[in-house]
């Protein structure tokens, strides 16, 4: 007897969710356009990787012309690097739509390979650059979510708030009791890993209230999780990055753009060193983003948000397979 | 040791959680876009039925539980234990009262059972959807009604009494639906 044929052959959203999909994409590159935005494509595959401890990038091996015994090649957690260099050549403002990768992640809200939409704003600073998001998400979501005024909210006030603990000065002690007190019981966190812990409390206890029936931006995250933002300059002790929130569902990820060379390649030592520690693969950090840095990036903010997020909020949906032609399951 | 890695998890996965058997039910995949990955894990206690929920680092492992599912016959009690069969191998293995628990009212000898062992040993023992059983002591049935409204009290040959409708007899048989403990039908012989 032959086997039943599989049924997975199926596309994992209905087809009037990827026409309604389709239109919401063609909406939000619209929008950058009638701005004067220029589109841009950048590669997927690098030779250079992210070095973010806690980003995975899946790589594959290029063999061909100039690379007779292979050349290991990475596909890109985000175009970020490539963009900055456009931007450092004076490209001006620009976005990108494209397919990004992420090992390791899979999930109601994760699959491994989504789109982003990242785009760089010379001359904007990140709170420039957060109201254009709002306007973005606002345009987008028009007659689909309605949402109330937009909520501004620092990453200490958030802390302070949902778990009565200051994110900045709080003690490893701190954190585990008070984890325990609100229930979490969570296991293998190092007592001194205030970023885990950091991680933990925020996506059990106060990510849930963000962005209820309106945008939420957390903005001013602590130095240490600061990725490529610039430090405040008057509070070094937090970054310039911001996140944006809604149905308690991360969207965005901006920053007023780090531009420093040498602060930049002491943050890929560190993460190297961290990466070492943790027994992740070393990586190669991007000489070539070093170089352009050095040459010189505009002062800019840049931000990226998950499309796939973003059409699952729109919709309605729950997971985010529901809004994508196949998910890694059916990939 | 036998481990899984979170990204082993998913519902009806057997793990060991502080010393005690459970089975997963509900397994997320968190992660702040540039923080630390979780998955956040409701489970299902075998020994005490509780459901707890624990977050593991993503990529950390948890140590597994031998536990496993097998359909085996009920053969007798000794009072003390009840005493199953395994249909293939005949090995026979006894269950204590705390893993029969409910499922004593359902137990009759020579019908399949579903054992949970853990390490070999009962857990618990879940009775077919459906059973059927001999009633033993019911009031006098009214031959004419089969409507099936109303209904009385039937003790059943195992000791459970469920409602049966007007028109069942004593010393009928009849499926009983064991997860809600109702009616269904008369058996056919």
């Amino acid at each position: 007897m032959q086997p039943a044929p599989p049924s997975d052959w199926r596309p994992s959203a209905p087809l009037d969710t990827l026409q309604q999909r389709a239109r919401l994409l063609q909406k939000l590159r619209a929008f950058f356009i009638d701005r004067g935005v220029l589109e841009v494509e950048t590669p997927q595959l690098s030779a250079a990787a992210t070095t973010d401890p806690q980003l995975h990038s899946l790589s594959t091996q290029y063999i061909g012309p100039g690379a007779h015994r292979g050349q290991a090649l990475y596909l890109h957690t985000s175009p970020e690097f490539p963009m900055k260099r456009l931007l450092a050549a004076g490209s001006g403002p620009i976005f990108q739509l494209c397919k990004v990768f992420r090992d390791g992640e899979a999930g109601r809200l994760h699959n491994p390979e989504f789109t982003l939409l990242e785009w760089y704003r010379p001359d904007y600073d990140h709170r420039q650059l957060m109201t254009e998001v709002a306007e973005l998400v606002t345009h987008v979501l028009e007659n689909r979510v309605p949402l109330g005024a937009t909520e501004w909210l620092t990453y200490e006030d958030a802390f302070l708030r949902h778990t009565g603990l200051n994110p900045l000065t709080a003690s490893g002690a701190q954190w585990a009791t008070c984890a325990r007190q609100h229930g979490i019981a969570a296991a293998g966190l190092d007592p001194d890993a205030w970023d885990g812990w950091r991680d933990l409390l925020l996506t059990h206890l106060i990510e849930p209230h963000l962005g209820l029936g309106r945008l939420t931006f957390l903005y001013d995250y602590p130095a240490s999780q600061a990725a490529l933002a610039r430090l405040r300059p008057d509070k070094p002790a937090v970054a310039e990055r911001f996140e944006l929130y809604l149905h308690g569902v991360e969207l965005a990820n901006g920053f007023h753009e780090l531009g420093d060379a040498g602060e930049q390649r002491r943050r890929f030592d560190a993460d190297l060193a961290r990466r070492k520690t943790l027994g992740l693969a070393w990586t190669p950090p991007d000489e070539r983003l070093l170089a352009a840095l050095d040459h010189g990036l505009p002062a800019c903010a840049g931000v990226a948000l998950g499309v796939d997020r973003l059409v699952m909020l729109a919709l309605g949906a729950q997971r985010l397979a529901e809004v994508m032609a196949f998910s890694i399951e059916r990939a | 040791m036998a481990t899984y890695s979170t990204n082993e998890f998913k519902p009806g996965l057997k793990v060991m959680l502080d010393n005690d058997p459970g089975s997963i039910i509900e397994n997320e995949f968190v992660k702040p876009g540039k923080g630390q990955a979780f998955n956040r894990v409701k489970i299902r206690n075998l020994r005490s039925g509780r459901v707890i929920e624990r977050t593991f680092k993503s990529g950390d492992s948890i140590e597994a539980a031998d536990v496993i599912d097998t359909e085996m016959q009920y053969l007798y009690s000794d009072g003390e234990f009840f005493h199953f069969m395994n249909p293939e191998s005949f090995e026979q293995i006894p269950a204590d009262a705390k893993a029969v628990g409910d499922t004593v009212k359902w137990l009759k000898e020579e019908v399949t059972c579903l054992v949970t062992l853990w390490n070999g040993v009962p857990l618990s023992v879940e009775p077919q959807h459906t059973v059927a059983l001999k009633i033993v002591e019911t009031d006098p049935g009214v031959r004419g009604d089969t409507s099936g409204g109303g209904g009385k009290p039937a003790k059943l040959e195992t000791g459970a009494v469920v409602r049966v409708p007007l028109f069942i007899q004593n010393g009928e048989v009849i499926k009983v639906n064991t997860r809600t403990g109702e009616y269904v039908s008369r058996a056919k012989e």
